[in-house]
């Protein structure tokens, strides 16, 4: 901000002696106002004059706020660092209130406090290692957690509020139809789009059903469900509770005897895993359609054709794979997620932080469980 | 009903003028065609029971919320309706200090308050780092200048948002609850600060609150809501209220008086 031109004349009068005594005198007020001009005159004076005992002659002065005892602080140590003085005249008895109030003697020479330290790279590494090894341990609790409050949820279904778990159908699973669908239905027209570029040169454009159907509903299908319910769920879990968790909702359930699993992990977990099976499949049926939309207008196939190759491809195991493998990643994405939601702490920083990382480690599980399930099947079917 | 004893002007200069101020949510009206003045370098207590409309009174002379109809000016700036453009010219003449006290998490404490002196004024990183030390030494925060929010107790978050609002020096403060959540020896220091800050730099002050020792210690006038009439049933002293107040409503709050229990 620029503030308007002081005429300083006004606030102060100076006078230096050979004896190298530079005298100022102060005058009407020292405030925020002109403290910052005020500054810059001062600093220049004594850059020219050099002297080396600096008196401020408070006689005249009406009003002096913090910020014109900042100002004494400041002249204070800059004479100090030139082995010179600093001392007041004619003080009243409103500048000594206001000097005895922001404490003027007794703060030190050294007028700013140590920044807070950024540590070297080596105490970095290790408290990331450290810090990365109590993660670790701590998804294994979590994971412990949960498990037990599903035992004690069977143990006592009421526990169980079937409210929250329709709830978060509704925002996992239905809310996302329209993005998921809509995603689907282009990915399968890329996918057509692409590989019949390939597949028309051998005149074998019929297997472009076979290849979008196949692809999609045992890995793209899922994956990329997957994917996007991270996104908006994972995410929105993490927030939900990693805010619960700040303002000390989390501790009240707690203290209320109720588990706080069973209260907002279990319900999650349930409405993920059995919504995105379903989203699944509806990304399968986009998919196709899409593949569909580009088989019948650019390579010349019927409708029936299409849908025929299609049916001759799949077998039911696949469909009933790539559903399998979305349940075990809708587990990940909501565990992970009500996970990082837990783990915040502190302000509205962590719970960003926890946002970010549910989706990021989400995302990052999904694609190495889908890896695993590759290897597994490899040799499951020989 | 009238409100009683409605203090008269004396021609003591306004620092906050209210007129005829409907203020609400949705549907619903808290407060209606409220009319009062806080005059300069005055200790300004707003009371009433829960409910009865402070807070948001509050929200609304702090610029937070436009009110329904009615006038509000601060250091004679009108700040509602068509002329709340101008909130950007009074926002550097008061200080708040929220609830919970408002401070970012993000930052620490010294940066907290540095963060207006660093919008505000033209000094370098060496005196606001001073400033910075001055303020957080009047609270009695010496030494927790590193201190992130989240790494101290709920007092010391109120001390440090105080001394955020205090930065500019502002002519007037507004105190949400001050005391909610503080043992009474912060409780009362905290209101020696906001009488020595009155007194050495003529800050007004207004305070909502229901703390009625903290009320008789600090407040020079108070004025009291009531959800009944959506509105002001008393102003004047608290001891004024508290001996002579005719109002049954007044009455019970300063005598803490409740219905008695049948047992």
């Amino acid at each position: 901000m620029t503030s308007p031109k002081i005429d300083l004349s006004h606030y102060y009068r100076s006078n230096y002696e050979k004896s190298g005594t530079l005298t100022i005198y102060l005058y009407n007020r020292l405030c925020l106002e002109n403290t910052a001009s005020l500054i810059k005159e001062f600093t220049s004076l004594i850059r020219t004059h050099q002297p080396t005992n600096l008196v401020a002659d408070l006689k005249n002065l009406d009003f002096l706020d913090d910020f014109g005892v900042a100002l004494f602080v400041g002249l204070r140590a800059q004479m100090g660092e030139r082995r010179g003085t600093f001392s007041f005249v004619n003080i009243n008895e409103i500048a000594k209130k206001v000097l005895s109030m922001n404490r003027f003697d007794s703060f030190g020479q050294q007028t700013s406090f140590e920044q807070r330290k950024v540590p070297d790279i080596f105490t970095r590494l290790g408290d990331t290692a450290i810090e990365f090894g109590k993660d670790q341990a701590s998804m294994f609790t979590f994971l412990g957690d949960t498990f037990l409050s599903f035992f004690r949820f069977f143990w006592n279904t009421r526990m169980l509020r079937i409210n929250d778990v329709m709830e978060n159908m509704h925002k996992v699973g239905l809310n996302a139809l329209p993005i998921v669908g809509l995603i689907s239905f282009l990915l399968g027209l890329i996918m057509a789009f692409m590989s019949s570029v390939q597949l028309q040169q051998f005149g074998a454009n019929i297997y472009v059903a076979s290849l979008v159907s196949l692809s999609m509903t045992r890995e793209l299908g899922p994956i990329m469900t997957a994917i996007i319910v991270a996104g908006r769920s994972a995410s929105a879990f993490a927030a939900e509770i990693g805010t619960m968790k700040i303002s000390e909702e989390i501790d009240a359930l707690f203290t209320m005897g109720i588990d706080p699993h069973i209260f907002l992990v279990l319900p999650r977990i349930i409405a993920t895993c059995l919504v995105v099976p379903l989203l699944v499949l509806f990304s399968d049926l986009f998919a196709i359609l899409g593949g569909l939309v580009v088989g019948t207008t650019m390579l010349d196939l019927t409708i029936n054709g299409y849908i025929t190759q299609t049916i001759n491809t799949l077998s039911l195991y696949d469909v009933f794979f790539g559903v399998f493998k979305s349940i075990v990643f809708a587990l990940l994405i909501s565990w992970i997620g009500c996970l990082r939601g837990f783990q915040a702490k502190g302000g509205a920083t962590s719970v960003g932080r926890a946002t970010t990382s549910a989706v990021v480690s989400s995302i990052f599980l999904i694609v190495v469980s889908d890896s695993i399930f590759v290897v597994i099947l490899r040799y499951w079917e020989g | 009903m009238e409100p009683e004893n409605i203090t008269q002007s004396d021609n003591k200069p306004v620092a906050i003028k209210v007129r005829e101020l409907v203020a609400g949510y949705d549907n619903e009206i808290v407060l209606n065609k409220v009319t009062f003045d806080v005059f300069q370098g005055e200790i300004f207590v707003i009371l009433g029971s829960s409910g009865c409309g402070k807070s948001t009174l509050l929200k609304h002379l702090i610029g937070l919320i436009d009110p329904i109809s009615g006038e509000i000016e601060i250091g004679g700036i009108k700040i509602t309706g068509k002329d709340r453009r101008n909130l950007q010219k009074v926002f550097r003449k008061y200080g708040v200090l929220f609830q919970n006290s408002g401070l970012l998490s993000s930052m620490t404490l010294a940066e907290n308050v540095a963060l207006p002196l660093q919008q505000y004024t033209n000094l370098t990183d060496k005196y606001i780092n001073t400033l910075v030390k001055m303020k957080l030494s009047l609270v009695n925060l010496s030494g927790f200048e590193n201190h992130l929010p989240s790494e101290i107790s709920g007092g010391m978050r109120k001390r440090a948002g105080l001394a955020r609002a205090l930065s500019l020096n502002p002519s007037i403060l507004f105190f949400d609850e001050p005391s909610a959540g503080l043992d009474p020896v912060t409780s009362a220091e905290l209101d020696r600060l906001i009488i020595h800050l009155n007194h050495t730099l003529g800050t007004t002050m207004v305070i909502v609150t229901h703390e009625l020792p903290s009320i008789f210690t600090v407040a020079h006038r108070v004025i009291m809501l009531d959800k009944r009439i959506r509105g002001i049933i008393a102003d004047g002293t608290p001891q004024y209220l508290r001996d002579h107040s005719q109002n049954p409503y007044v009455k019970q709050f300063f005598n803490r008086e409740v219905e008695p229990l049948n047992l």
